[in-house]
């Protein structure tokens, strides 16, 4: 029987984005069934229009090219500014996108799971996500996480 | 350098691309068939041989040269 694996995604920035697509989309190449349950700021990955940002304040481990001191990165842009510079490095390392990684889930037959109690809280409309995703709650997830050979929380 | 059928190359690509690209390569495929996947990402050196092990495709031969790697990959049964 095929490995199970399940994941939470909780957080909502470029860098959040990445660990739950990209394991999700190389377990389904590995052969795993794999399911993403996307709760709270998590649900921006399944946006139509994804305009996922990274700020270097409140972050102190994000490598910068020069020191910035956290009062400085409250000034309008600078969060744009690390986003882009982000946005370029990967490119440049031929890292795959988040919208790549995320149609390649959607081919691989990964469940794309929007949490409804989240997608209720912030008002949300179904025709703001992506299509082909499903909807569930804490007993959907835990009814397959139950049964996952790995299980995380993102 | 073993023979093979068909041939991806993965330069300049990184972490998880070979293993999606060659997972992608290898349903296209049918059994006993050998792809050659080339790669610069360094961490394919341990990834390729996992993704071989997990899927039951045999990783025939992996070559060094010139700072690339290149896997020979037989399509499992």
């Amino acid at each position: 029987m095929a490995k199970k694996l399940a994941i939470i995604a909780s957080k909502g920035t470029l860098d959040g984005a990445y660990p739950p697509f990209l394991l999700a989309s190389t377990a389904a190449a590995l052969g795993f069934e794999a399911k993403i349950f996307f709760t709270f700021y998590g649900l921006q990955l399944l946006k139509k229009d994804l305009s996922l940002k990274v700020s270097p304040l409140g972050n102190p481990a994000m490598p910068m090219p020069v020191p910035v001191p956290s009062i400085v990165q409250i000034i309008p842009g600078l969060e744009a500014f690390a986003t882009w510079m982000m946005q370029r490095k990967l490119k440049k390392k031929g890292v795959a996108s988040v919208a790549e990684l995320r149609d390649i889930c959607l081919e691989s037959d990964v469940e794309l799971i929007a949490c409804q109690m989240t997608v209720d809280l912030f008002d949300f409309k179904n025709t703001d996500f992506i299509d082909g995703i499903s909807h569930g709650g804490a007993a959907t997830f835990l009814e397959f996480a139950s049964e996952a050979d790995i299980t995380l929380y993102i | 350098m073993s023979d093979f059928d068909t041939e991806i190359d993965t330069s300049g690509l990184n972490c998880p691309l070979p293993v999606l690209k060659a997972r992608k390569m290898l349903n296209e495929m049918t059994s006993a068939q050998r792809l050659r996947l080339i790669c610069t990402d360094s961490g394919a050196l341990k990834d390729i041989p996992a993704f071989c092990k997990m899927t039951g495709n045999p990783l025939i031969s992996s070559d060094e040269i010139d700072g690339k790697l290149y896997f020979i990959i037989e399509k499992g049964a």
